[in-house]
């Protein structure tokens, strides 16, 4: 049992950190715009098929520096050409404009890359197992996950609280008008922000890629979990972000690691019914089964008893 | 007097189009695309009286119509094991009472609020239900659906719904009575509110509104017509799955709504159409129609933020001052290039996809590993871009002096 | 066949829109042949691929050679019904529309069910107007059981079969003690689970099933946590019924896991997967397929497959049992001398054909079942003269079972139309 809750923890770790890099970048951009960006998870996709591609002729560690410039590089191009021009309409056209980006850029990855899985691998540099613990090994590949995510989020930390462009970010959030009357291009930070949160969607993108197979599905499986953390966790609030990312990712693998289900339930009170129970899938329910669920339903009664969420401070 | 009498005319020819249409068109085919379009408008109209009139965005609609679709389905099936006993022409209302019954329960909590907390509620329902309905395999048949007869219920005046065209009938039927129930709602006080909620939440409920409540009876009545809708796709298809309640489908619908038109009460029909003939036919001819899509949907929402219906009722103004006419070589010149344009860069993507072999585009044989094809579709498309560009401030003046404010005209009117 | 609003189609589109198409057979008139899979969107490439194969078989085998019933040639039909079962509904009636009477479809149970019914209904509803089901790959067994009817015809093992012959296998190999067995949580993945478990206690009683794991189909993003159970469970080996981008990530999450134990599944190959498990997947991946693999059995066949290379260097004869089907189809035409689909079905009933492998198949006429034989193969780099995905890697055979072998009972109740 210590073996599964050890590994558990880990690769709830591994999740959780992974899905607190698109959410950084997500929360960043809707403290900023008030915009939640749907496509954050097509932007992550595009990392992995960038790196990919680039990595098919100068190897992954290419692939990890230019792929997230690429799609950093286009997010502030969408956000200046394109967010710029629909924000004149309010949140709701932002949301459905975001929301068509996300089905253009699915598309477009077809288009481009073909709908088949792609070989995308972990460099051999970290292919060996880090430890062995109980006959189960853990890779260096996903040390190396975890330590990246956790150098971007401290990076992220020091930068918004201890430089100056940190503090002007934070200050055009909450006064961007008294910013731009302080001389700085209040629209020229919004397009920085919104650009490097994407390009940190690509880099969780770069590195997910090995790991989690590239194929034109993955941003649709991990787009609505990353809108789930957001909300969570308070809308832009990033240390909120932060605790709903990992309580997400440790949530569905002990999920999933877990044998309960509503036959022990049942045990437990002294029920049981037959199989031919017009409820049977009701009584047969096991909490792996439901275990990718789950992150809905904490939003569902996140939202209904506390909208604000865990950190949040901004009533909508 | 006048008006209502206009109205009455515009309600009439609709129920004209709408009987009419098998008798111009008859093919299987034909049927089944306006069975198609007969769902997609019900849905899509009831779309528009959450996000058009109402302000909630939601991106989990589908809900509604496919649970009650799934009701009509187990209905039709009561039916021909004779549990219970009345005409298939009733069905859709069944559809509508269970999206109502889900409207009420889940708009009970839902519709607290509205702006990004719905629309983040509206996705986590839809996410839920639609994972529910694969685990719950008694009621929903998984992948696989459930599947009905509708043949087994009585004959409604001898007939026995064996046909398609039989069902379109019957839908237009219900199209009508929908369309025209969805219509004098946005009349009702409740209906008006529903926009005054919309546009400034806080004055409503200065005037004594509780905005909750406008917004929970607006999620009700859409959840209804969502369910008929669900019921009517029930009788066409005698089948449903999951997909049609999944984020899929949600998503179509606003699609649908947005390219048709929000706001406008007409926009949705025009959506349904639209979407349903690209969705029927455009996929016969390019495998890249989902992508086509969306780069129409990306550039409505950036260029016509009103959708197709808002574009028509620019022209309002010009039209009542009969100027419209004034409008067309302009649009002509512009338009033009813009459609070549438009066909070279389809042209280049084609090629893109249909690497190394020779296919036909508009009957022209293309070829990707050809440069001269290449080099002759990017200066169509400069050619076309210039001329578009240079054409634009013509039409733009020729615009401005269409809905201008012509100062004599109006003395001279007056006097 | 993918134009782009060529002229010709457009008039088509016209034509069958405004008018119901009239059909006046003459004897050069095309005998058309829907194919109906994914041609768009997520599963295109295994829809596509399977286009390329019918067509390529219609070409090469029949029309080059003159064609068929006196001079006639086939036309393949692609329509797109983007595996979605609403979709296949709209797709049958343009089908319909188009007066065509006999549609390929393989792809996902799901839409094989919706079409099985939706064409019994019809059948029913429109004498002189039936239409025939070619199932080249769909294995929910309902179709030849509960379900069967007249106008099915399925070219595939279905998933008992196959799970028959797998569990002989994994029954005959004396290391495995505990078996985990994990799926998509869908009608296929349970009747995997079901029948895995309950032939292994008829076969292996000490076989131990240390796991039996639903997971949601195309949701999982990381498998790492399963794979954590199945480390846990001590498992000797793993059955899945997974497919697509499901199947290589659990694939490659074992892998990763450094667990040294086979991996029995039904679709881990081709269309990308075989090319992404690659090394890793060496002697570990195997799977249970009819339609031998490597060696290929007969020098005819191998040059088939190898024109059909030459021809598509970017697909792989991935499902010979199109062939097969095709084949048997047209012998059931000639044997008639009809293309109506009551006649064919008739013909087709019991039908012996020997195939390019030199193997003689059998169509159950009791519930239109075919009677083939079965293979399990490894993924592998050694002896591989026809690989996958241009890797290098491809399927070796390692055990066979012949035809007879692999019959098993069935609990159709056909209900025969009267003409």
């Amino acid at each position: 049992m210590l073996e599964v809750f050890i590994f558990s923890t880990l690769n709830g770790l591994v999740t959780g950190l992974l899905l607190f890099m698109l959410a950084s970048g997500l929360t960043l951009i809707f403290s900023m715009m008030g915009v939640l960006n749907f496509a954050h998870a097509s932007f992550y996709m595009l990392g992995a098929y960038f790196a990919y591609s680039i990595s098919l002729h100068l190897g992954f560690w290419m692939g990890l520096i230019f792929a997230p410039l690429i799609v950093g590089i286009l997010g502030a191009v969408v956000e200046r050409f394109a967010l710029r021009r629909v924000h004149a309409h309010g949140h709701v056209a932002e949301l459905v404009f975001t929301f068509g980006l996300a089905f253009l850029i699915e598309e477009a990855v077809q288009f481009f890359w073909g709908p088949d899985t792609k070989n995308y691998q972990s460099p051999d540099i970290l292919d060996f197992p880090l430890f062995t613990l109980f006959g189960q090994e853990f890779s260096a590949y996903r040390g190396f996950m975890i330590a990246i995510s956790v150098g971007i989020f401290i990076g992220l930390y020091y930068v918004l609280t201890r430089s100056r462009i940190g503090i002007i970010i934070q200050a055009a959030i909450t006064h961007p008008h008294t910013v731009a009357n302080l001389g700085h291009n209040v629209p020229f930070i919004f397009m920085g922000v919104f650009g490097v949160g994407t390009a940190l969607a690509g880099v969780a993108g770069v590195i997910a890629g090995p790991v989690l197979t590239t194929f034109p599905g993955m941003a649709v499986v991990l787009g609505s979990i990353v809108f789930v953390i957001v909300v969570i966790g308070g809308l832009g609030s990033l240390g909120g972000a932060f605790i709903a990312s990992l309580l997400i990712g440790l949530l569905q693998s002990y999920a999933i690691a877990s044998n309960v289900g509503m036959p022990d339930l049942l045990n437990l009170v002294g029920l049981e019914f037959s199989r031919d129970h017009p409820l049977t899938d009701l009584w047969t329910l096991t909490l792996p089964q439901i275990a990718p669920i789950l992150p809905f339903l904490l939003l569902v009664l996140v939202l209904i008893f506390r909208p604000t969420g865990i950190a949040g401070k901004r009533e909508q | 007097m006048k008006t209502l009498a206009k109205k009455s005319a515009i309600w009439l020819a609709y129920l004209g189009v709408l009987l009419g249409l098998p008798l111009l068109f008859d093919s299987i085919l034909a049927i089944t695309i306006f069975n198609q379009m007969a769902i997609a408008i019900i849905f899509a109209l009831s779309y528009n009286m959450l996000l058009g009139q109402g302000g909630m965005l939601s991106f989990g609609h589908a809900v509604y119509f496919g649970l009650g679709g799934f009701m009509a389905v187990h209905t039709l099936v009561m039916i021909e094991y004779e549990t219970v006993y009345f005409s298939i022409i009733y069905i859709p209302l069944i559809g509508g009472l269970i999206g109502l019954l889900a409207a009420v329960f889940i708009g009970s909590f839902s519709t607290h609020k509205a702006g990004t907390v719905f629309a983040m509620i509206s996705l986590g329902i839809g996410e839920l239900v639609a994972a529910s309905s694969l685990i719950f395999v008694s009621f929903f048949g998984g992948e696989a659906g459930v599947n009905a007869d509708r043949t087994y219920g009585p004959a409604f005046f001898g007939i026995e719904f064996f046909q398609d065209s039989e069902i379109y009938y019957l839908g237009a039927a219900w199209v009508f009575i929908a369309t025209l129930f969805m219509y004098l709602f946005t009349q009702t006080p409740a209906g008006r509110m529903a926009n005054a909620v919309r546009d400034n939440p806080e004055r409503a409920e200065f005037i004594g509104y509780s905005a909750r409540r406008v917004r929970f009876i607006s999620f009700c009545a859409a959840g209804f017509f969502a369910g008929i809708a669900g019921g009517l796709f029930a009788l066409n298809y005698e089948f449903i799955t999951e997909e049609n309640l999944n984020a899929v489908t949600s998503g179509r619908v606003l699609l649908m709504a947005y390219i048709g038109g929000l706001g406008y009460f007409i926009g949705p029909i025009i959506g349904a159409v639209i979407l349903t003939l690209m969705n029927s036919l455009l996929s016969n001819y390019t495998e890249l129609w989902m992508l086509y899509l969306g780069i129409m949907f990306v550039l409505t929402v950036l260029f016509l933020p009103r959708g197709f219906a808002g574009f028509i009722m620019m022209h309002r103004t010009a039209w009542i001052r009969g100027k419209l006419g004034s409008l067309l070589l302009p649009y002509l010149i512009t338009g033009l290039p813009a459609l070549v344009f438009a066909i070279a860069g389809v042209a280049m993507i084609e090629m893109l996809h249909h690497e190394g072999e020779v296919f036909h585009f508009l009957g022209i044989p293309l070829e990707s590993a050809n440069l001269s094809h290449w080099l002759m579709c990017t200066v169509l498309a400069a050619i076309a871009y210039l001329g578009c560009k240079r054409s634009l401030p013509q039409l733009r003046e020729a615009w401005e002096s269409a809905n201008a404010i012509d100062e004599a005209g109006e003395e001279r009117e007056a006097s | 066949m993918m134009r782009l609003f060529s002229n010709t189609s457009l008039k088509l589109l016209l034509v069958s829109l405004l008018i119901q198409g009239s059909s006046l057979a003459s004897a050069q008139e095309p005998i058309r042949i829907a194919f109906m899979d994914p041609l768009s969107g997520t599963f295109a490439s295994v829809g596509n691929s399977g286009l390329k194969q019918l067509q390529y078989a219609a070409e090469e085998l029949f029309n080059s050679r003159g064609g068929i019933l006196g001079g006639r040639m086939i036309e393949i039909v692609p329509l797109d019904n983007k595996q979605s079962p609403t979709e296949t509904q709209i797709q049958f009636r343009r089908a319909v529309s188009e007066d065509i009477r006999i549609i390929f479809q393989g792809n996902s149970s799901a839409v094989a069910n919706t079409l099985n019914s939706t064409i019994t209904r019809h059948n029913r509803r429109n004498p002189g107007q039936e239409i025939l089901q070619i199932n080249y790959s769909a294995v929910d067994p309902i179709l030849t059981n509960e379900e069967c009817s007249f106008w099915h015809f399925r070219f595939d093992a279905h998933a008992i079969m196959k799970l028959n012959v797998l569990t002989d296998y994994i029954a005959m190999n004396p290391d495995i003690k505990k078996m985990y067995i994990i799926g998509q949580d869908y009608s296929f993945g349970q009747v995997v689970a079901d029948t895995s478990i309950e032939l292994l206690r008829e076969k292996r009683p000490d076989i131990e099933i240390v796991g039996n794991e639903f997971h949601p189909i195309g949701q999982v993003k990381d498998f790492t946590p399963y794979v954590t159970k199945i480390v846990s469970s001590g498992a000797d080996a793993v059955i899945t019924g997974n497919f697509g981008a499901d199947m290589v990530s659990l694939a490659r999450s074992i892998i990763d896991s450094g667990l040294e134990i086979p991996i029995y599944t039904f679709y881990a190959a081709y269309d990308g997967i075989t090319a992404t498990l690659g090394a890793d997947g060496v002697d570990k991946i195997r799977l249970i397929h009819n339609d031998a693999g490597n060696p290929i059995p007969t020098q005819e066949r191998l040059e088939y497959i190898q024109k059909f290379k030459r021809l598509n260097p970017d697909n792989d004869m991935t499902q010979h049992r199109i062939t097969n089907a095709l084949q048997m189809l047209v012998k059931a035409m000639e044997e008639s001398q009809s293309t109506d689909p009551y006649d064919i079905a008739l013909a087709l009933e019991d039908m012996r054909f020997v195939n390019m492998s030199g193997e003689e198949l059998w169509m159950r006429g009791e519930d239109h079942q075919i009677i083939q034989s079965l293979h399990i193969s490894v993924h592998t780099d050694q002896n591989i003269v026809v690989d996958a995905d241009n890797s290098g890697f491809g399927l070796l055979r390692e055990y066979s079972v012949p035809a007879e072998n692999t019959i098993m009972d069935h609990s159709c109740r056909m209900q025969r139309p009267r003409r």
